[in-house]
């Protein structure tokens, strides 16, 4: 064998053989770091996690880098919400990937929005009526019960992945469950006492979150999704927020605070930093369950009147 | 008006209707009972969004609380099709001190007269065809300067989606991998026509023709693709190649030619790679290549050479993907064998041209982009005297942009020309884009 055609050998078994090598850990991209944080709970360290959108990332206009194509090419198991929130990014990467693993109906394809009951559905879609996804509002993940439902299917497929490791999956799902149904409990206790209080959100991306805890966060700065908010609709948001006493104005890393503290100076409210996934407030923590943790107490301070203006 | 009030309309009205005698017509029983129970659904389900409504924004702070059991999935979600559908409409206005805009512009899709052009009218279907292909069609629509109205397949293509070795084959009408700009389509541009180089070196369409094209991700630890394409090498969107018998090229007939050999087919290779400089930088390399014959004689043959850089910064903090800066640059040089032609008097010739465009694109603010671009093509002289075609000229375009959403686009671009033997031309253009259906997905 000539040296060329050696080396070209010994590198193409080099490159074959390297991912097979067993007991590798099995390499998992999910769209957004919910559902990585969550995976992470479930896979502990059998499975290596990459979240494509970073934690305080507008979610809806993630860059389709082609360092991504790559991670997709390698995934074992893609993880993605399933209702249009990354419609502008994932198909190309998706094409471009190549990977039948975690092609539409494989194994390794978990669609996190499946079995959970979305709202917002549109009857008829209409983009006069701004950035609405027809399947419904993609936010699903701030229900800490869907967290729930997400693990169960993440656990699912990675034991049709990797049978061998099941057991340790059951049981990391199991452990999780019982901490969030532990911590469910809590906030619902936490929050009962605001029952039906109406708090503001720069977009509406809380309607999960509102319906779990008996909220109404259905005031919004954006006119319209997706749109950027005028005097007019500020001026209506806050008279409506005098009128109603409310006490709260959600603001998500990369939206504008400053429009949020501007509306807080007119109503007396609270400008509350949250973010929908877990690593997107510093000092939150990194997990699912303790971004939930800080999102709650911060609500129920805030609606409690302890928070800082 | 709140939710009760216009559910006690919505009722009034109906009942009023439906209580007024049918005028002139038969009073047939069975039409008029189905059209009652046909109110009355459309009644109970105007009745359900209004609950729903209701439940979800109800103003009133006394109301009763929303229940935090799961709502049932309420309304079937209107069911998709098999493909993506969408539109996507391109409109400029504007003026130009050249007497011959179309000429100047060059560009099929560029403004070509002074007032109002049909830039570009596209309809685009993509979907899954099988588990084994995905496929595309991009048709376009035209309306010349003459009122007549175009039709044009710009691609149809298919590609695999589960070759082993990460492998991908595409297959059938579309754009050649060349460079960054020649696979996007026009409303992907962030100028109101193309650059000079690409009209110069590939017509005022692009280069695509029906082949087919395998690509190869390679198992590096950093981005890297190969590209191959193998073409048809004829027509006019094989512009410096065979194109179309009967035309001239920098004075030279274009023959009559054939495909005898596997030689006589457009080949154009490249290359690509990129790297995250930071978590908000991303730079893009590439080169490609083009071989073939051309059409001005029996053995004379065309090579073009291309680089091109691209680099995107967009912060974390950025809201609908703004603010953002974009700088994208390609150079190409081209060598085109020129084959005799006795009619008009000129020799064998070689024909070397070199151009370039850079361009940066900075989103300032919320919705609104400012742009810069450069363009630069030359060529050595030729056996043909003052050829406008291949004369050294250098624009310079600074555009303004605002997108009210992601779906449209106003823009304002203002382009300062200086052609060789000609002097300087000054044109205004103003666009206007928007897309209706699916949600457009753009590749980096």
């Amino acid at each position: 064998m000539k040296p060329l055609a050696k080396g070209i050998s010994i590198f193409l078994i080099w490159m074959g053989l390297g991912p097979a090598v067993a007991h590798a850990k099995l390499e998992i991209v999910a769209t957004t770091p919910d559902f990585g944080a969550i995976a992470r709970e479930i896979g502990g360290d059998r499975i290596s996690v990459t979240a494509l959108a970073k934690p305080n990332e507008d979610p809806h206009f993630v860059d389709a880098r082609p360092s991504f194509i790559l991670k997709l090419n390698r995934a074992d198991a893609l993880i993605e919400g399933g209702v249009e929130l990354e419609a502008g990014w994932l198909p190309p990467l998706l094409e471009g990937a190549r990977n039948p693993k975690i092609a539409p109906g494989a194994p390794g394809r978990i669609n996190g929005s499946e079995g959970v009951a979305l709202l917002e559905t549109q009857v008829a879609l209409d983009r006069s009526k701004g950035d609405v996804h027809g399947m419904g509002n993609p936010h699903f993940m701030t229900d800490p019960a869907n967290g729930k439902l997400v693990a169960e299917r993440i656990c699912d497929a990675l034991c049709r992945i990797e049978p061998v490791s099941c057991d340790t999956f059951r049981g990391n799902l199991s452990r999780f469950t019982s901490r969030l149904d532990a911590k469910l409990a809590e906030w619902q206790a936490l929050l009962g006492p605001y029952r039906g209080a109406q708090v503001v959100a720069y977009h509406n991306t809380w309607p999960y979150l509102a319906q779990r805890f008996g909220l109404r966060i259905d005031l919004f700065l954006e006119p319209k999704p997706g749109i950027p908010p005028t005097p007019a609709n500020l001026a209506e948001v806050i008279a409506r927020m005098k009128e109603h006493r409310v006490r709260a104005i959600i603001v998500e890393p990369y939206q504008n605070r400053k429009t949020a503290e501007t509306v807080a100076r007119e109503t007396g409210a609270a400008v509350l930093d949250f973010a929908q996934y877990p690593g997107g407030v510093k000092g939150a923590g990194e997990s699912y369950i303790d971004l939930f943790d800080y999102l709650v107490r911060s609500l129920a301070a805030a609606l409690g009147g302890d928070a800082k203006r | 008006m709140s939710t009760r009030s216009v559910v006690f309309f919505v009722l009034t009205s109906v009942v009023c209707v439906l209580a007024s005698p049918a005028r002139g017509a038969d009073p047939e029983m069975d039409a008029l009972k189905r059209q009652v129970q046909e109110m009355q659904q459309q009644i109970r389900s105007l009745q359900d969004r209004l609950d729903r409504l209701g439940a979800a924004k109800a103003p009133d702070p006394v109301g009763p609380p929303p229940t935090a059991a799961a709502v049932p999935p309420a309304q079937p979600v209107a069911p998709k099709a098999y493909m993506n559908i969408s539109l996507d409409g391109m409109f400029a206005v504007g003026t130009s001190t050249a007497e011959d805009v179309e000429t100047l512009e060059g560009g099929g899709h560029n403004p070509n007269q002074r007032g109002f052009t049909v830039q570009n009218v596209e309809l685009t279907l993509d979907g899954a065809v099988d588990p084994y292909f995905k496929a595309q069609a991009n048709v376009i629509l035209q309306i010349d300067q003459e009122g007549e109205s175009t039709v044009e397949l710009e691609e149809a293509f298919a590609v695999t989606t589960s070759l082993p070795a990460n492998l991908q084959v595409k297959a059938g009408q579309y754009f050649s991998e060349f460079g960054r700009l020649n696979p996007q389509h026009p409303h992907a541009w962030d100028f109101v026509g193309q650059p000079l180089v690409n009209n110069r070196f590939f017509g005022g369409d692009g280069l695509r023709n029906p082949g087919a094209r395998v690509s190869w991700l390679a198992p590096i630890p950093f981005y890297a693709e190969l590209f191959l394409s193998v073409q048809d090498s004829q027509g006019e969107t094989a512009f410096s190649f065979r194109n179309t018998s009967g035309e001239s090229v920098y004075g030279h007939t274009i023959e009559e030619t054939s495909v005898d050999s596997a030689g006589d087919l457009l080949y154009v290779p490249r290359a690509v790679a990129s790297f995250d400089l930071t978590d908000t930088q991303t730079l893009m390399v590439g080169a490609s290549a083009a071989f073939g014959p051309n059409g001005t004689g029996q053995h004379t043959r065309t090579q073009i050479y291309g680089a091109d850089v691209f680099w995107k910064w967009k912060p974390s903090y950025a809201r609908g993907g703004w603010p953002f800066v974009k700088w994208q640059t390609e150079a190409m040089f081209r060598r085109y064998e020129a084959g005799e032609d006795e009619e008009a008097g000129l020799p064998d010739e070689t024909l070397n041209d070199w151009g370039f465009y850079s361009q940066v694109l900075f989103g300032f603010v919320e919705r609104w982009a400012a742009g810069l671009r450069c363009d630069y093509v030359t060529g050595d002289s030729g056996a043909q005297d003052a050829d406008s075609e291949r004369a050294t000229r250098f624009r310079l375009s600074p555009d303004l942009s605002f997108f009210p959403s992601e779906f449209s686009k106003l823009r304002l671009q203002y382009n300062y020309d200086d052609i060789e033997d000609r002097g300087a031309e000054h044109s205004v253009w103003g666009q206007l884009e928007f897309l209706l259906g699916a949600h457009a997905a753009h590749k980096f």
